[in-house]
């Protein structure tokens, strides 16, 4: 069985968050025009509550390479369509998982035409978005592209590129060697006795995980599900559900957390990750805080200004503000509106 | 082209494949808001003011970036668009602190017509950025932070069209800024601004632009109303104006791109109180019969060559800056203005019998490069600049509008003799390849090698051959002075192109096509002679490295 067979056969989606199928994004780079062809993997995870690149990296490097060679090899084959015989890959690594990994990788990447990319220490946020890595590799100002084009079509330096995350990569490993067993990583954070990534069947919801893992709480909470900061804040009457996106669980203690306080702290966050390039963001999440600290909250310009971020922005991190936002005031604080 | 059809505001069009929806809408008389879309740049879609809603879309579409395709819906004016480009426009003008009492844009800018369009609050949000930086480039262009959306086309204007890179952009988030190269803790040696304004004309809002002068003009003309010219003690305000001008600056009241508008000019100036009007076409001819005998000294007694025309005061910096090697290579004649200029301050004063001192010259130019050319204190003649000011061709405008003089209802008005008198030849200086072609008419049948670069963004190549070339024409701003820093807004290729057909009307029907039978020249050329400095003051210059 070839490798998009299995992978096909696996079921494997992106890691993302947006869900994508594996397959489709892997016969899109091998059927776009072009000899020269990029693998990127994408070890750099910027969000808070999600620490899943980590800890492959510390447990499954050796397949998690292999993931990317399995992708260069299969983008080297030679179709009649394509001829993306000089495939190349970059290692895309946050700063530190760079310091703390770097002898081990160094050894696996060793005659392979696989390359560590370090990301600076400037990228925040944002340099973990997918175009904005190629941008960060191609030293060019660390921020989302324009789509379209796809990286599948005009990727790093214009070639055609795939990049996926490390999960995706070490479940392509897994699927090759016929060892994919639906599991997925889970990072739990916050307000809980047992912080850490657990590897766990896909398909949990979020109440047995919370068990499984001895960190369902004893007091009143909410928390945050899904993409880390752009997760969806739910009550605790609302967890029989699976983590979407990043499998992040960050649990708030209703005590601890008020809803200004919350909200500001979460502003404070786009604020300083917002790359600033398109005016829904970098002026709205801005105006967004100014709103909320007011004494009086104009709800209004607030509604307007989050739906504005949902319908105008030009990427994913602005267009993620409002989830969170909007969640906690409708499963936790209605009162406040 | 493979036509396919969509819906734009429940109407049925047919269009092209491969086009946006910005564009299908525009085709099609629907009309689209636009601040950061440029046809001369890449589209970077970071305004959000041209969003349209797309039927089975999760989000607002950009019109700018989002291609067409068959079968899709498009509403450009829903309730969800309004508020969304409401919004983004309200935004971005509390980026925009508003000086519009003294912004030559007042009377023209895109925000406030789109804030009247859409009848938004300018004031929704509190000015955010007051106390940016204004960066200053030499006496030419100047960035003003205040000012500044953040959209981006200077950078892209700098970096995509000419190449030179001058303009960075720090800082993230809302507090990027687009700052110079050589504004940190240190000069950058490598790279200066070479004073061409093709940031300001790409400017949607004015924040790159032009540092004015007419605040000055105005004030001159104010403490000196039209006298007579043998009026004692009070200055003689004298305008001269560039072959560009005039057929671009009448697009600023809604004539059709590439009216000839001379005539207008001459009267406007006049109205607006200058004793004479001059035609910078004169110091052109001037120009192209010193440059040409220069060419064909070179070629005989085997001076540096190939020789680079020097009209263009941005080419002059880039060649000075980054390529002082070529300095022997630049022409010595002086450019049209400072010609024109020099002989109103000598030839034609002794003519009237006034003191040069108290002559006045105000350059009308299609360019900013030209403010800071008129400052350089080489080309001083006796003493005296020969420019007092240089204003642009939007910032004519703006006088014009202001003193509400209707522009296009002026009765024409020839230029006044004897500095006003040109060829067609020294019309096309305006153009691409224009002084090229003034002087090989000069030349007459002599085979040169010739080349033409159109934009200093394609230097490279010319340079990289230049033992292929006995001449090279270099002009920095795309298409010539007629896309020069200085001239209206929106200036895109397309405009450019009428304008440029409009310079070859007036040069296709003028009596003189050639710039030495114009006898106004050549008598003024005459007086020089035996002159020895003052003749070398008035037509020659001299270069020096500035790296
Ligand atoms: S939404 Fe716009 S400003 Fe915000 S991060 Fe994305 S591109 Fe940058
Ligand atoms: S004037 Fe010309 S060189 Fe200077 S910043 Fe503007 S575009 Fe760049
Ligand atoms: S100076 Fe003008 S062109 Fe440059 S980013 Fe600001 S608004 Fe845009
Ligand atoms: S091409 Fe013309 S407008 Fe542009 S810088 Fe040169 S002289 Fe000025
Ligand atoms: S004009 Fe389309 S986003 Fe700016």
């Amino acid at each position: 069985m070839d490798i998009i067979s299995k992978i096909e056969q696996a079921g494997l989606v992106g890691r993302g968050g947006a869900g994508f199928p594996v397959a489709k994004k892997w016969e899109a780079v091998k059927n776009a025009a072009g000899d020269k062809k990029y693998v990127v993997c994408n070890a750099a995870e910027g969000e808070p509550g999600v620490l899943k690149d980590d800890y492959i990296l510390e447990h499954y490097a050796d397949r998690l390479i292999d993931g990317i060679k399995i992708a260069i090899d299969f983008l080297s084959e030679r179709r009649p369509t394509s001829t993306g015989r000089r495939t190349s890959g970059y290692l895309y690594l946050r700063h530190d998982y760079y310091k703390k990994f770097r002898k081990k990788l160094a050894a696996l990447i060793k005659n392979s035409a696989i390359e560590i990319f370090v990301e600076p220490l400037s990228a925040g946020y944002i340099g973990g978005e997918e175009s904005a890595v190629l941008n960060a590799i191609e030293g060019q100002r660390i921020e989302p592209r324009l789509k379209p084009p796809l990286p599948a079509v005009r990727g790093l330096w214009n070639r055609p590129t795939l990049i996926n995350n490390a999960e995706t990569f070490y479940n392509v490993s897994l699927a090759a060697a016929g060892g994919y067993n639906n599991k997925r990583f889970y990072t739990i954070s916050g307000d809980c006795l047992n912080e850490g990534v657990y590897e766990l069947a896909d398909d949990w919801l979020i109440e047995k995980i919370l068990r499984h893992t001895n960190n369902y709480p004893k007091f009143e909470f909410f928390l945050q599900a899904g993409g880390g900061a752009s997760g969806e804040v739910l009550n605790a009457g609302q967890l029989a559900r699976p983590v979407g996106g990043a499998g992040s669980i960050a649990v708030f203690s209703l005590a601890k957390h008020d809803f200004k306080k919350t909200v500001k702290n979460w502003l404070d966050f786009f604020i300083k990750e917002s790359c600033g390039q398109c005016a829904p963001c970098r002026e709205g999440v801005l105006r967004l805080r100014e709103v909320l600290i007011a004494e009086k909250i104009d709800w209004n310009l607030f509604n307007e200004l989050l739906d504005n971020l949902s319908d105008a922005s030009l990427c994913a991190l602005g267009a993620s503000v409002s989830a969170p936002i909007r969640s906690l005031v409708n499963n936790v604080f209605q009162q406040v509106s | 082209m493979k036509k396919i059809s969509i819906k734009i505001n429940s109407q049925a069009i047919i269009c092209d494949e491969g086009k946006t929806i910005m564009q299908a809408a525009r085709d099609h008389g629907v009309y689209l808001p636009d601040l950061c879309f440029h046809p001369d740049l890449s589209v970077k879609a970071n305004c959000r003011i041209c969003v349209v809603e797309v039927k089975g879309h999760n989000k607002l579409a950009t019109a700018c970036s989002t291609f067409v395709q068959d079968g899709l819906e498009i509403s450009t004016d829903s309730e969800r668009v309004k508020r969304s480009r409401n919004l983004n426009l309200e935004l971005i003008f509390a980026e925009h602190i508003e000086k519009c009492p003294t912004c030559v844009w007042r009377l023209n800018c895109k925000l406030l017509e789109l804030a009247d369009r859409y009848k938004i609050e300018i004031t929704r949000f509190k000015d955010r950025k007051g106390k940016r930086k204004v960066y200053k480039f030499a006496n030419a262009v100047e960035i003003d932070g205040t000012q500044c959306i953040d959209c981006r086309n200077c950078l892209d204007a700098c970096k995509q069209m000419q190449k030179i890179n001058f303009l960075k952009l720090t800082g993230k988030g809302a507090d990027q800024e687009i700052v110079p190269v050589s504004a940190g803790w240190r000069r950058n040696g490598k790279i200066d601004c070479i004073y061409c304004g093709q940031c300001a004309v790409h400017c949607p809002v004015g924040a790159a632009q032009e540092q004015t002068q007419w605040q000055l003009v105005e004030k001159v003309l104010r403490d000196n109303p039209p006298k007579s010219p043998l009026y004692k003690g009070g200055k003689i305000l004298v305008a001269q104006f560039a072959p560009s001008i005039r057929v671009s600056i009448g697009e600023e009241f809604g004539a059709p791109y590439g009216k000839i508008v001379a005539g207008q000019v001459a009267a406007a100036l006049k109205k607006l109180g200058f004793n004479y009007v001059f035609d910078v076409n004169f110091g052109a001819d001037i120009t192209t019969i010193v440059e040409t005998e220069e060419l064909k000294q070179r070629l005989k007694a085997g001076g540096a060559l190939p020789m680079f025309t020097a009209c263009c005061p941005a080419w002059v910096k880039y060649a000075e800056f980054y390529r002082p090697d070529l300095i022997p290579n630049l022409t010595t004649a002086r450019s049209p203005q400072m010609h024109a200029a020099g002989l109103v301050k000598t030839y034609w004063a002794e003519a009237m019998k006034i003191d040069p001192k108290n002559i006045t010259v105000v350059s009308i130019m299609p360019c900013t490069a030209k403010k800071y050319e008129a400052g350089r204190a080489e080309l001083k003649v006796n003493g005296l600049l020969p420019v007092d000011y240089v204003i642009t061709t939007r910032e004519l405008a703006f006088m014009i509008k202001k003193n509400k003089i209707d522009f296009l209802k002026l009765k024409p008005e020839a230029a006044d003799n004897p500095l006003g008198a040109a060829s067609g030849a020294a019309a096309i200086y305006g153009g691409t390849g224009g002084v090229m072609k003034a002087a090989l008419r000069e030349l007459g049948n002599r085979r040169l090698r010739t080349v033409t670069v159109n934009g200093i963004g394609g230097i490279e190549e010319v340079l990289a051959n230049l033992n292929d070339y006995d001449y090279v024409e270099v002009m920095a701003c795309p298409d010539g002075c007629i896309g020069g820093g200085g001239q209206p807004i929106p200036t895109t290729a397309a405009i450019r192109k009428k304008r440029l057909s409009a310079l070859h009307k007036i040069d296709a029907k003028s009596e003189v096509r050639k710039a030495h039978e114009n006898q106004a020249a050549v008598k003024a050329l005459e007086w020089l002679e035996g002159k020895g400095k003052l003749k070398e003051q008035v037509l020659f210059t001299k270069y020096r490295r500035r790296s």
